[in-house]
């Protein structure tokens, strides 16, 4: 099947405008004729489902936590972009659309991140109208700070909690539909396979968590806003419940699976302390704003530290490798995520980490912490030559920007953030990769759609902080509820979906089938096993740095670690009940196959952009020494790869992407 | 650290539950108290036999999912956190931990220590939205400036989890703090004035209807809050309740 992306004609800021004026609508009286099933419920999904259902729509929203107000959305931190230009520092839709296709280093589509940028400004007022407390200066009107990768302040913010106010907006949304009988919800829930009736996605196999029964749900179209799956690498800063199988099942039944290499490592997570770890924290991005990174300059020193012979406060200035200020005197600390994420690897790899097992280095607030005590006692008319002074006023403001980070950490390492220097590390925090979609957010599968962080479109090979929040709701709020009726404007007269036709059949036996094997599968290691072991594999093999001999090493271990599995794995228990084993094994088996996928990607594309570093593909002289290089005559397409049996069987088909408005540049933070 | 565990087992909601008492040793004080419960669930399946089932997601405090009344704390003995949050250093070598669900006519249990909170659910649907439809063409967000102490009392209310430690730690199984959060965030908010009236009266209305008990102001909820969710929310909320009953 050749990609046909449907990108809309027209001049670039009249595209969506235009594709609205003249797709098919549907009435309001037949809207009620028509079914939407809506999978997961984070800022995609729930916006989506919310706004369906006041369309008109009959929409069946599915979760597998135990409300939709738990979904992993909630755990978004520092804020979300817009360009209403408040700032009045020449912010503008086109501005917003540069950044994130630079930010993204130019794999993302053009029309996408524009329409992106264009509705942006609408997601703010719809969740102010909807009661989202979002910070807010002594003036009354809106707050903003600024993130990295841009040079205006666009971020719209509730403290650290940006993230759950945005979804507990859209959750109150889907109240209001649920109470009105226009959603009907199914909590608890996991998705298992989507039907396919004659060419169309007509309905979904889901299981009841509680009580085991498998379950068929008809509906016209199939919406997956189903998040990413960065727990593909075991340890990531998702939660433990974050899966891929609803996107797997969609892949095998037909929907092409794009970019699934371009993976976003964050620079400022809590390091791993010990193989109990279960999930990585984050510490956002924003404190890289008044936070130094380093390094001890010298082995003996970081050894020193490493076996507690030694504290970092000790260490003199001159003792010291501000690594990324030395690297990249223009940008400093506050380089992108993906190049920050290297520069601490090879550090650490080079044998200077600061903590037990060597993987981490020093985020420290010391110097801002002075810089600010003095200017508050410069204020207040106190001794700024007092140090002990200065320090307590330095602290008090360090608290008020970055309390409930602080704490956090100090909950979680046990030491004082405010006294010592934060360790910190790189962990896997969110895919760029997922889905192909059309510009009308519809995969490969019609009448299957795709939004948020589960699709591909539009954040190219690297995201830029506060940026997944404004795709989600994008799609969920102002896009798909649009393009959604030019499909379903066929099916006014279809009727409801008949859940005993053939394809319901075969797809509830195959699930069924799968379930009935695990159980009674004799083996004698518990699916925790074999999940590390994928994520050992995907860290070490297809993490931030990767390389033709570890990719193709990456695809055959994979392979034999999931024939390892069906032959060992150990699930306790039966169906017919509450078996989170049995969930986790449904899930593992379906990374164990994305896995391959994604190294088998990460391997056809021998350049390094974004978040994909190759080691064959860097600037061998110049002022650029070292750093990524990316390949724009050979790799300026999007992967779009079909199913065919086994993963490294899969398929490529190129999306080409044509910049007609941006001029493609190397990006550079010297 | 070697530890002995008390855990509360129930096959399901129809099932008669009991404690039952599980040994671990090789702890350690940087694992966090559901890492712990791994450790344990793991020997439990390699020796065969059913792990303990609870509830749990984000693991970083803010999706509201864990849920556990340890040693007749909710969210265990250390402040400000979830039981996610709270680490094995706060134990000692040789305790004896005692594991609930959270107890409440209002959250039956669904298996071991995992309850069915869909009663908080069902509160929210009777009125903690407010009634704005999705069009694109709503007011410019700074149309309306909203003095900042009152947003920010807003997003402090806003900012329950919905985990249910607060009606776990009443004695009388009040909801009190978890419905008032939502009331006083709209309370506060000009968007929230519209209908202010309905919402408190049907919010309240509900939280009865779902089994939930008065409140004696003895302020444990407030305690155990992993949010520290205030309880001035309940007099706002009290207020709130008696203007609207006033009005009809």
């Amino acid at each position: 099947m050749a990609l046909d992306s449907k990108i809309p004609q027209g001049p670039l800021s009249e595209k969506w405008t235009n594709h609205k004026n003249t797709i098919d609508l549907v009435n309001p009286a037949n809207k009620r004729l028509i079914d939407v099933i809506v999978v997961g419920t984070g800022l995609a999904g729930g916006s989506a489902a919310a706004t369906l259902a006041e369309l008109g729509y009959n929409v069946k929203a599915f979760c597998f936590q135990d409300s939709p107000r738990r979904a992993h959305s909630i755990a978004a931190q520092g804020g979300i972009n817009a360009a209403k230009n408040y700032q009045g520092d020449g912010d503008s839709i086109y501005r917003l659309f540069y950044d994130t296709v630079k930010g993204g280093d130019y794999r993302s589509r053009e029309a996408n991140v524009y329409r992106l940028a264009e509705v942006s400004a609408n997601i703010i007022d719809q969740c102010v109208a909807q009661g989202v407390p979002f910070a807010r200066d002594y003036g009354g009107l809106l707050d903003n700070r600024s993130f990295g990768g841009v040079l205006v302040s666009r971020t719209f913010y509730a403290k650290g909690q940006t993230g759950q106010q945005l979804l507990l907006g859209a959750y109150s949304a889907m109240n209001r539909q649920i109470g009105r009988g226009k959603i009907k919800m199914y909590n608890r829930h996991e998705m298992l396979d989507v039907v396919v009736v004659d060419g169309k996605a007509r309905g979904i196999i889901a299981r009841n968590l509680v009580t085991g029964e498998i379950e068929r749900h008809s509906a016209h179209a199939v919406v997956l806003g189903t998040g990413g799956y960065g727990n593909v690498f075991y340890l990531s800063t998702n939660a433990m419940g974050s899966n891929v199988t609803a996107a797997w099942k969609a892949h095998k039944r037909g929907a092409y699976f794009a970019n699934p290499c371009f993976t976003q490592i964050h620079p400022t997570c809590i390091p791993v302390s010990g193989d109990h770890q279960s999930k990585l924290t984050l510490m956002s991005e924003s404190l890289r704003n008044d936070g130094r990174i380093w390094v001890p300059a010298k082995k003996e020193d970081a050894q020193a530290i490493r076996e507690g012979r030694l504290k970092p406060t000790q260490l003199k200035e001159e003792d010291r490798d501000y690594y990324l200020e030395r690297r990249y005197p223009a940008f400093g600390n506050l380089v992108p995520r993906d190049v920050a994420s290297r520069a601490a690897k090879e550090r650490c790899d080079a044998g200077f980490g600061v903590n037990k097992t060597g993987e981490a280095v020093y985020l420290d607030f010391a110097s801002a912490i002075e810089r600010y005590g003095k200017e508050q006692a410069y204020v207040k008319g106190l001794d700024a030559n007092d140090a002990a002074l200065v320090k307590k006023l330095g602290q008090e403001v360090v608290k008020t920007k970055y309390g409930n980070l602080f704490q956090m950490y100090e909950k979680i390492v046990d030491q004082n953030p405010y006294e010592t220097p934060m360790m910190i590390y790189p962990a896997v925090h969110y895919t760029m990769g997922g889905i192909w979609v059309d510009y009308n957010l519809q995969t490969t599968v019609p009448g299957l759609f795709a939004i948020g962080e589960a699709n591909f479109s539009d954040h190219g090979a690297n995201r830029l902080g506060a940026s997944a929040l404004m795709q989600g709701l994008a799609d969920g709020y102002f896009v798909l509820p649009y393009t959604i009726g030019d499909y379903l404007s066929d099916d006014i007269r279809t009727g409801p979906i008949a859940t005993d036709s053939k394809a319901f059949e075969e797809a509830e036996k195959n699930v069924r089938d799968q379930i009935a094997a695990l159980i009674n599968n004799n083996g004698s290691k518990p699916v925790d096993y074999f999940h590390k072991k994928l994520g050992k594999i995907m860290w070490n093999k297809c993490g931030m740095s990767r390389n033709a001999t570890d990719l193709t090493a990456a695809i055959d271990e994979i392979a034999a670690l999931r024939d390892e599995f069906y032959k060992e794995v150990r699930v306790p228990g039966t169906e017919n009940e509450f078996n989170e084993e049995l969930a986790k094994a449904l899930r593992v088996a379906d990374f164990l196959e994305l896995g391959e996928l994604f190294a088998k990607d990460a391997l056809t594309r021998n350049e390094s952009c974004g978040g994909h570093f190759r080691e064959e593909s860097v600037e061998e002289d110049g002022p650029q020494k070292g750093e990524a290089k990316r390949d724009d005559e050979n790799y300026t397409f999007v992967s779009a790869w079909e199913y065919a049996g086994a993963p490294k069987d899969a398929v490529l088909h190129k999306e080409e992407l044509e910049y007609e408005n941006i001029e493609l540049k190397q990006r550079s933070y010297k | 650290m070697k530890l002995t565990l008390k855990i509360w087992r129930q096959q399901n909601a129809q099932a008669k539950g009991q404690m039952v008492t599980y040994p671990i040793d090789g702890i350690d004080g940087d694992m966090s108290f559901l890492e712990m419960m791994d450790v344990l669930n793991n020997e439990l399946i390699q020796k065969g036999e059913d792990p303990v089932v609870f509830d749990h997601d984000c693991r970083e405090g803010i999706c509201g999912s864990c849920s556990m009344f340890i040693n007749g704390e909710a969210h265990g003995p250390d402040r400000l956190v979830t039981t996610c949050q709270l680490h094995m250093r706060k134990f000692n070598d040789g305790d004896t931990i005692t594991i609930e669900p959270w107890r409440a006519a209002g959250f039956p249990v669904i298996k071991d220590l995992m309850v069915d909170r869909s009663s908080f659910d069902r509160i929210q649907h009777a009125g903690g939205f407010i009634s704005i439809n999705t069009s694109g063409n709503t007011q410019d967000a700074n149309a309306i400036p909203i003095e900042k102490e009152d947003a920010d009392d807003a997003f402090a209310a806003a900012t329950c989890i919905g985990c249910g430690a607060c009606v776990a730690s009443c004695k009388n199984s009040s909801a009190m703090l978890f419905v008032s959060a939502k009331v006083s965030q709209f309370a506060l908010l000009p968007q929230g004035q519209v209908e202010a009236t309905d919402r408190v009266l049907n919010m309240v209305k509900q939280m009865d209807e779902e089994g939930f008990g008065n409140c004696t102001n003895t302020g444990a909820c407030e305690v155990e809050c992993p949010k520290g969710i205030s309880l001035e929310n309940i007099a706002r909320m009290n207020r709130e309740y008696l203007a609207a009953s006033l009005k009809g």
